[in-house]
Order: structure tokens, then sequence, then C-alpha cells
């Protein structure tokens, strides 16, 4: 009696035992965990959400392949409602109740600052994306941005718009500059403001519009051009950009180069509503469909992007966000791959001293953090018939027209040629 | 730069912006303005009607003026059953003062986040055939963009003064609006007339929604832009005053054109404001107010 009673608690242990071991929690145990504030609402909600769509398509693409390092990949990611207060919080939950293994950032500067003290705390690696020099203040060795601005992104992000200016004939004299009150938009026309120094060019026009709130350019726009300068300058963001746009048009605003810093103009929405009124202009962009761009597994990560993003009503197309989104956690996976190892030190060390071949194109860091060199486009809209959607995929009508390695076509020059 | 054209260009930009203004600020004058309704959704319901005109012209290509006006009519019956909640949750029990604020704020919230749901967070834009064109009066541009808004928000604004002064219906709100008891005492239902009231406002909202996508794009949250907005015209003009909506509209537009044009658009909403603040410390009760 005795034995059998032994052989049944026996058997309940191991029972027990086995039932443990395929618990939730034990497989939970053997992921990854890779955590993240994004912007999902609020007025970064459209490319955060795209970015999203493109981060758990690596997941997929890595987990179809066994994992990292044998342990699936699962993200754990609280929508930040682009509002920066967020983010500290949601940075302590994922790395102290998550108990998340890595952790990146969510998308743009205002929202990766907030979240890098944390990450410096905890010596832990941390990739951003698209921050405009976010690093400056931290100086932190283990972050690394994903947006190809360059080693000194403020300046590097406007230098290709001034050197394709700086080359035209007769030269161009003077320029007017204006931004959104808001930082990006500010950083990168405090750029544009040191490149128009350097290359000399006489600032006729500088001034700043309320973000969120202008309704309309009209009257911003008629200010600049009754100060009738040669090059024109705009930090802007989506709303204010297709403002702009439509303004400039309406008042046959006509500078001989007329674009740099206007976000939006790169989502397929927006081009599909501006259509024609595209030409001509020469904005900063990071990939487009040009045969100069097609970097390794770009196309097949944009297959997949584009079959699934009509479903969650993202940008049709993603050029802009969505490869970044991808290469900034394929880069992290290849160094925990390379580094056979979950250690921060070695893998921010890898990633520090490799360059890394990205479905972005090869990707080096800089001391900072920051690409070791920059390679913002410069892009000019050309060509555009109609408002259909198919016109923003074909070839030859964002045409890379800066730096010369990646050059895919003609700068058409001044502006109202190209219009 | 301090030519009589830029100048004369100022001016019509800042009123076509103005036109627009009071058009966004007709309804909210009518619920604010003379029933006393704080609905600060307001701007929520603008861009709801911004949303509904971007999903007809999308998807049949309907006229965002003509969606704007045909969905007035289903949103005023939104409106009345909005008000007959409000009612008989927090008018009703007198909770209206800082409860009803609060009803009205999650509303706000709710309207983005069904937007959100249905339509995504991505910007949003219509296309019309006077969309990206223009025309000239000697050196003074008008953008039709700019100048339908203007003109819908003129016309809306005249049907409204008309329905309020020269029919019995706009009298007894403005009735309910001066003595609510003594509309009663007339024996006419208050309530029903401030349900009617609100579901017209509503309406209203809607139609400058339409207005509001044809000058520029549109994404669920930016009715936050607009309630500052939409409150200073109203109180400018004097509340309850369809006349004083107008010309407060045009007011506050006129202020940021010029001073857009001519000080840099920083301080484009501080002068709007500034103006606001010495009205109200001269006038307190707004320029058309009683």
């Amino acid at each position: 009696m005795g034995r059998i009673i032994k052989h049944v608690i026996l058997g309940f242990a191991l029972l027990l035992a086995v039932s443990i071991a395929f618990t939730p929690a034990a497989q939970a145990a053997k992921e990854v965990k890779i955590g993240f504030s994004m912007a999902l609402t609020g007025p970064l909600g459209p490319a955060g959400k795209a970015a999203l769509l493109a981060m758990q398509i690596w997941r997929d693409d890595v987990n179809a392949k066994g994992g990292l390092l044998g342990r699936k990949v699962k993200l754990v990611y609280y929508d930040d409602q682009t509002k920066p207060a967020n983010v500290p919080g949601i940075y302590a939950k994922l790395l102290d109740v998550d108990k998340v293994d890595f952790i990146v950032s969510g998308y743009g500067t205002n929202l990766i600052v907030p979240a890098l003290p944390i990450a410096m705390e905890r010596g832990m690696v941390f990739m951003g994306l698209f921050g405009l020099d976010a690093n400056a203040k931290f100086k932190y060795n283990n972050y690394f941005q994903i947006m190809p601005a360059g080693p000194d992104p403020i300046v590097d992000w406007s230098r290709g718009f001034f050197e394709l200016a700086a080359k035209q004939k007769p030269r161009p004299k003077t320029i007017a500059l204006l931004s959104a009150d808001a930082e990006f938009a500010r950083n990168a026309v405090a750029g544009a403001r040191r490149n128009a120094k350097k290359f000399g060019f006489k600032i006729v026009y500088d001034k700043r519009y309320p973000f969120p709130g202008t309704t309309d350019f009209t009257p911003i726009l008629r200010a600049v051009k009754a100060a009738n300068p040669d090059l024109f300058y705009v930090g802007s963001y989506p709303g204010g950009s297709v403002g702009i746009v439509k303004a400039a048009h309406e008042i046959k605003l006509e500078p001989k180069l007329f674009g740099g810093g206007m976000v939006g103009l790169q989502y397929t929405a927006i081009q599909m509503n501006l259509g024609k009124l595209l030409n001509g202009i020469t904005d900063y962009w990071f990939w487009a469909p040009e045969k100069t761009l097609k970097f390794p597994g770009i196309e097949a990560f944009l297959a997949k992007y584009q079959k699934e993003a009509p479903k969650q009503k993202l940008d049709p197309l993603g050029y802009y966000l969505p490869p970044f989104a991808y290469a900034y956690v394929q880069l992290l996976g290849n160094a925990i791959e390379a580094t056979k190892s979950f250690d921060q030190a070695k893998i921010g060390a890898y990633i520090r001293n490799n360059t890394h071949s990205t479905v972005v194109g090869d990707v080096k860091f800089g001391k900072n953090g920051e690409w070791a060199t920059s390679r913002t486009f410069q892009v000019q809209l050309q060509n555009i018939e109609s408002n259909k959607m198919s016109e923003f995929s074909k070839e030859g009508k964002m045409v890379v027209v800066y730096p010369e390695e990646f050059k895919s076509g003609n700068f058409i020059y001044p502006y109202a040629k190209g219009k | 730069m301090l030519s009589i054209e830029f100048l004369l260009n100022a001016l019509i930009a800042g009123l076509l912006l103005g036109g627009f203004y009071a058009a966004m600020s007709a309804g909210l004058s009518l619920s604010f303005g003379l029933l006393d309704v704080v609905n600060i959704a307001h701007p929520a319901f603008i861009i709801f009607g911004s949303y509904l005109t971007f999903y007809v012209n999308e998807h049949f290509g309907f006229d965002p003026i003509l969606a704007g006006l045909v969905f007035a009519v289903p949103s005023y019956f939104l409106g009345v059953a909005v008000y007959r909640i409000y009612y008989n949750c927090f008018e009703k029990t007198g909770a209206e003062s800082l409860r009803g604020l609060v009803f009205f704020f999650g509303l706000f919230f709710l309207i983005e986040v069904i937007l959100i749901i249905t339509f995504g967070v991505d910007y949003r834009l219509v296309r019309a055939f006077y969309i990206g064109k223009s025309t000239s009066i000697g050196s003074v541009g008008i953008a039709y963009r700019l100048f339908v808004p203007f003109l819908v928000g003129g016309i809306l604004a005249a049907v409204l003064y008309l329905f309020l002064t020269k029919t019995f219906f706009g009298r007894a709100i403005m009735g309910v609006a001066q003595d609510s008891l003594a509309v009663q005492l007339m024996g006419v239902d208050p309530i029903r007339i401030k349900t009617v009231a609100f579901g017209i406002g509503i309406a209203t909202a809607v139609i400058a929604g339409s207005l509001l996508i044809i000058i520029g794009p549109v994404e669920p949250t930016i009715g936050r832009e607009y309630i500052g907005r939409v409150f200073a015209v109203t109180v400018l003009g004097g509340l309850g005053s369809m006349t004083g909506t107008l010309v407060g509209g045009l007011i506050l537009g006129v202020a940021e054109s010029f001073t857009s044009s001519f000080f840099g658009p920083s301080w484009a909403l501080a002068v709007s404001f500034g103006i606001l603040l010495i009205c109200l410390a001269v006038r307190p009760s707004g320029l058309f107010g009683r």
C-alpha cells in the first residue's frame, strides 16, 4: 500500500514538473522580449503605427527562421500617444514589470530623449528611430540612431539642399527660412541657418509659425514672396507641408529652389492628394523606388508591408519610416546573432565597431550614435502626372538628386521649370 | 514690403480665413451663447463632419460642400440625441456646470477614438475642382480653397441670423436664452426648443467640418487646435449673436493674417487672443452681446 502511495505521489510530482515546464510562463522565459513605446495615436500616430507594422514583420521574419539564438522574439509595446511625458513611465514598466531583455526607442526626437536617461542608467543598448541629435547632451555610447542624418545631424540634414543650390549658375544669393514652432522643425531650420551662412546665402526671411495652430499659410507665404528669396527652405510637419505647397501654388510663389525639410511629402496619402503640385519641389528623403536604392531585402520587406498596410489603414506604400523601423530592430537582431550573446555591453561594442548590412543599406555609426556619414537624400519630385497611387510607386518620380553616389536622375533648376 | 498690394492681400486672406472661423463657431454660438451649454466637444463634431465628408468624397466622389449639407440632416438628429442625454443626466438634476463639462470632454475623446478606429490615424484630404485653383482681382489673389469656405460660412451665418430673428422657432430660441421661465409660462416647452437649437448647432458643426477639410488635411485629434479659437470667436462676437460671431471670426482672421504678414506668424495666435482679452476688458459682453 505504501509503495502504491509512493508511486502516486511520484506520478503527481512528475505531472506537476511536466506541466510547469510547459506553462506559458516557462515558454515566455525562452522568448527574447524587446520593449518600446510607440506613438500609435496623436500627431505622430500615422507614422508610428506604420513603424510598428514594420517591426512586427521583422519579428515574424526572425521567428520564422528560429528566433534569435534559438529564442523566439516577442515585441512588448505601449502607446505613448506622442506625449513625451508618457515615455519614462512606459520604459520603467517595460524594464521592471515586463522584464524585457532589450529596449528600442519610439518614433521621433521628442519621444527618444525622455527614454535615453533610463537606457543609460540601466546600461542598455538603445536603438533610436528617427531622432535628430537626441544624444547631443547625453553622449551615451550605447545609443544608435537609424535615421541617416549623419554625425552632425542638425547641419547634415540640410547640407544636400545647400550643396545643390551652390552648384547652380547663376549662383543663388538669398534664402528664406520658415519653420514650424516644434523641436524637429526648429532643429532642421537651425541647421539650414548655419548652412546658409556657411554657403554664403543671405537670409532675407526667417520666421516660425505656430504648430499646431496654423490654419492658412497664404499670409505667411505672401510675406516670403515679398522678400523675393532665391531659395526657400521649409521645416514643416505634414499638415503644414500640405498647406504650404497649396498656398505656394495659389500665390505663384516660385523661388529657384523650394523644399528642404518638409515632413509629409513622403507620405502616400499626401502625395496622392497633392499630385502634380509636388513637381519641382526638392525635399529630404530616405528611400524611394529608384534604381540606385535597391538595397538587399528592401523589396521583400516592402512587399510584405504593402500587403498588410491597407488592412490596417496605414501608408500603403510605406517608403518613409517603415524600412528604417525594420532596419533598427534588424540591426539589433543581427548584433545579437553575431555576438552570440545577450550581453548589452558586447552587443553595444559590436554595433559601434562594425558596418551593418540592413534593408536600408550599409550602416556604420559614428561616435555620437548617429550615422558616421550622412546619407540624407535630396529628392526632386518630377513628372508626376496624376493623383493615382501607382504614380508614386514608379521609378523616375522621386528622383534622387543628392548625393552623387545615389543620384538617379538629373536635377531640374529652377523650381518653376520643374513644376 | 509695405505695399498696398501686400496690405490688400493680407486683408483678403484674413477675411477669407475669418469667414471660415465664423462658420466653425456658429454652432457653438447657438449652444454656448444662447443655451448656456458648454459644448467643449464642438470641434470634435467639426472633425467628425470632416471625416464624413472625406468618406463620401473618397468613395463616391461627392463634392465636399454637398456632402456637408447632406450630412447636416442626420447630424441634427445626432445633436438632438446628445442634448437629450445631457439634459436627462446633468441639466435636469442641476449638475450641468462641472459634470456636464466633463460629459462633453468625454464626448470629445470618444469621437476622437471612434474616428481613429474607423479611419485610422493618417491625415485625410479631399478633392474638388476648386481646390488648388485661384483667381485674381487686380493684384489681389483669391484661392478658391479659402473662398468657398468663406462663402459658405457667410451664408451659414446669414441663414442662422434670419432663422433666429425672423422665424417663430428662432425667436423662441432667443426667448429661452433670455428668460426660460417666461417662455415656459407662455406654454412653450423650453427643453424642446433647446433640443432643436442644439441639434442645429451640431448640424452646422458638420457643415464646418466639410469646409475645414477643403482648406487642409485633417487627422482625428486636430479638433483640439480649434477649441480656443471657436470659443474666442463666440465670446469676442458676443454670446448668442450671429452677427457678432461673423464679425468676431473676421476680426480674428484679419488679426492672424496681418500679424503673420507683417510681424511673423509666431505672434499670430498671441495677437488674436490679446484682442479677445482687450475686448473682454473694455466690453465684457463681447462686441454684439447684450
